[in-house]
């Protein structure tokens, strides 16, 4: 198989002429990721962003096989359809799922969580923008601490809030393949749906994918905000492969916070402590990728 | 060459589900609907049965799972139960709405608070505007006939709307009786095949990608509403005619949406459904017996209801008597009215009164047998002997119209365990 890059990616469009804000980093992912897996593919979104731009009759944006799931059964579709390509013995396709933060992290978690347990030949693609964006930007388990929603005004939760780890919940199943990416980094990104669509078996991709209208930036300044959270160190790029971790980009030193937070409106309540916290917090996150790294080198089947 | 066996109603609609051979079953558990699930995977992992059989995570994503199935084409089956049902009720009019082919099972089970895992029919009937056809057997054999005919109608290209088939919980789920299975090759024969022909609504193409499930404004909305509405409506004269032709293959089944007993010169009727109409079958003819002109109606669809049949069996025919009081008995209140299946039938009365200009006659509604309460021939014998003396009632002092508001006669069944003791405290 030829390896897909910018220079290759087909001019084919298979999600087009929808009604998303500008400068949607959701709609980007499902975008290119279509260009990447190609016609063959069975699309399911749950309610939510892109099934309200997408799929209104008679306007239909996708060009591929395409519906809409309740909120809370992205996994559970996608494992029907893939049932019957199983049944069928269909080759050359892809069962592929998008869902938001809000569909995965919180009312999705079950059914992605059967879905994964099944070895399901999916691929469940999250296109996080930190909020429940569709209603109107409310928190969601991948809020990041201190993020102003129209829920947490002040940008302050009354709990320990910490962005649920997406990338490890899905490892943790023991599916083949697992990675974050963003659409700042779009080659890293398409890499790795590449590779999710040559897996036999589940896998997930949690891809970091600014909302403007959410978040309270220019929408120009999408694919910026993409690079900036991965040089500051706030989004790790990683890929589980079958139990083998590899951290994809480790910047020499961490940009300051500031270069990522201070475009967003939503970080505008932030203290100086809340940022040497947020610091904190990152570091942490890292030590705990070092240390899974080493583990999984240790015993993963190489 | 059909065969017969000693079956459970669960055990019989897992037989009937094996003879249609669905593409994918998806199993979730909840009494006491799961020995259908039970027995398809023996059938599955035996080879008795090929179809994809998924353990899913809830009944929710049972159904969810089933709409993508559908949507590639393919045939499915689940099953569920009381609490299992209400967790996928977002699905059921999600599945109504997409027209997707669909058939389910269920074990009509009361609903929490106070838990309580034995047969009533709160579930189904809290559902019944979900968009569903709904089905009410009253025998394993009636289930597994019951079941080979929805895939035949669900199927239906003018239908395209999904069936659940009701059996009482225990009762039925639970009980032993002969069951004639049918030959393979017949049912074979008698169903289309098991997926569905490329380019049917509401399924996927790869030469022509579709996009399913979609929104629509108020305008478009509107529209698809009235069409699934149609379809419905459309579906009674399909059932009417696949139950025709099941009858003329396996040589039974020939009810349409009403099964009368008794009623044709009757002049009290209870109408009821599920498996209760064999205790009300004893109750008549005992008073049969005595001289009393008691008949029975047992509606077998709920939805599409039919207004018209049940009209038709009450006043339509020449009678030598004329129906004088009814009764509705049902395994299930809607609280604050009445019983939801006392509303249908009221209102068909009151669709056939109002363009006969006829006056109504007095209605009561038993309520009995929730949570799983025994309800015996002698109940519904005194439920009889009750509608006499509204009759009487109303011959001898211009009997109340039953519409006034606080006048509706429910009567409640089984009050006699009713302790003075627990009033001053809360239960649930």
């Amino acid at each position: 198989m030829n390896k897909i890059s910018i220079k290759t990616l087909p001019e084919d469009e298979y999600f087009l002429g929808h009604k998303g804000c500008g400068g949607c980093g959701g709609t980007l992912v499902l975008r290119w990721a279509l260009k990447v897996l190609g016609v063959r593919c069975f699309v399911v979104v749950p309610a939510g962003c892109m099934s309200a731009i997408g799929f209104i009759y008679p306007q239909m944006a996708f060009g591929v096989n395409a519906m809409i799931a309740p909120f809370a059964a992205t996994g559970a579709m996608l494992s029907g359809i893939a049932a019957v390509v199983r049944a069928r013995g269909l080759e050359n396709v892809h069962v592929v799922g998008f869902a938001g933060d809000g569909g995965t992290a919180d009312i999705g978690l079950q059914s992605l969580s059967g879905a994964l347990d099944r070895r399901e030949k999916i691929i469940y693609i999250c296109y996080d923008n930190e909020a429940y964006m569709n209603t109107g930007v409310q928190r969601s388990a991948a809020t990041p601490v201190g993020a102003r929603t129209t829920t947490s005004p002040s940008g302050q939760v009354t709990f320990p809030a910490v962005k649920k780890d997406l990338l490890r919940i899905a490892a943790a199943h023991g599916i083949p393949y697992a990675a974050t990416a963003s659409v700042g980094h779009p080659a890293d990104f398409l890499r790795k749906v590449e590779r999710a669509g040559q897996i036999d078996g589940p896998s997930f991709l949690h891809v970091f994918a600014p909302c403007p209208t959410g978040w309270g930036c220019p929408a120009d300044r999408t694919i910026a905000l993409g690079k900036s959270v991965v040089e500051t160190g706030l989004w790790p790029l990683v890929e589980w492969d079958h139990g083998r971790v590899t951290i994809n980009r480790q910047p020499r030193s961490f940009a300051p916070l500031s270069s990522y937070l201070d475009e967003q409106t939503r970080f505008r309540g932030l203290k100086p402590k809340d940022i040497e916290s947020l610091m904190k917090e990152r570091d942490s996150k890292w030590a705990a990728l070092h240390a899974w790294v080493r583990e999984s080198t240790s015993s993963a089947e190489v | 060459m059909s065969t017969t066996d000693f079956l459970s109603g669960n055990e019989a609609v897992a037989q009937g589900v094996r003879l249609c051979r669905p593409r994918v079953i998806a199993a979730y558990p909840i009494t006491p609907q799961t020995t259908v699930v039970e027995r398809l995977s023996e059938m599955v992992e035996s080879g008795e049965l090929d179809a994809q059989f998924v353990h899913v995570e809830s009944e929710h994503s049972a159904l969810a799972l089933l709409m993508g199935s559908a949507a590639m084409g393919a045939r499915t089956f689940t099953a569920t139960s009381s609490q299992g049902l209400l967790y996928m009720a977002e699905c059921l009019h999600y599945a109504s709405g997409g027209r997707w082919p669909l058939v389910m099972m269920n074990a009509n089970r009361a609903l929490a608070l106070p838990w309580n895992i034995y047969g009533d029919q709160s579930d189904s009937l809290a559902l019944v505007s979900s968009g569903w056809i709904q089905a009410y057997a009253e025998s394993a054999q009636e289930a597994l006939d019951m079941i080979i005919q929805a895939y035949a109608v669900a199927e239906d290209p003018n239908v395209r709307t999904p069936i659940l088939i009701n059996l009482d919980g225990f009762v039925l789920t639970h009980t032993y009786e002969a069951v004639s299975i049918p030959s393979q090759a017949a049912v074979d024969a008698f169903l289309p095949p098991r997926d569905l022909p490329l380019g049917f609504p509401g399924t996927f193409n790869l030469n022509q990608p579709q996009s399913l499930g979609v929104t629509a404004g108020p305008g478009d909305y509107t529209v698809f509403k009235y069409l699934q509405h149609a379809a419905m409506l459309e579906a009674e004269t399909t059932i009417a005619a696949t139950a025709t032709r099941f009858a003329q293959i396996f040589g039974r089944g020939s009810h349409g949406m009403i099964e009368s007993y008794q009623a044709e010169d009757a002049e009290i009727v209870i109408t009821t459904l599920g498996s209760i109409a064999g205790t009300v079958r004893m109750a008549v003819d005992a008073l049969r017996a005595e001289g009393i002109r008691a008949g029975m109606l047992r509606l077998r669809y709920l939805r599409p209801f039919p207004c018209g049949a049940l009209a038709d069996a009450l006043f339509g025919k020449p009678r030598l008597h004329t129906v004088r009081a009814i009764g509705v008995l049902e395994k299930d209140i809607s609280f604050g009215h009445q019983g939801s299946v006392s509303l249908e039938v009221k209102a068909a009365l009151y669709e056939h009164a109002s363009r006969h200009r006829s006056l109504t006659i007095p209605v009561i509604n038993f309520v009995a047998g929730l949570g799983g309460q025994s309800i015996s021939t002698e109940d519904v014998i005194a439920m009889y002997r009750a509608l006499e003396e509204a009759n009487q009632a109303g011959q001898d002092h211009d009997f109340p119209h039953l519409a006034t508001p606080g006048l509706t006669d429910v009567r409640f069944a089984g009050m006699e365990n009713f302790r003075e003791q627990d009033q001053h405290q809360d239960l649930a």
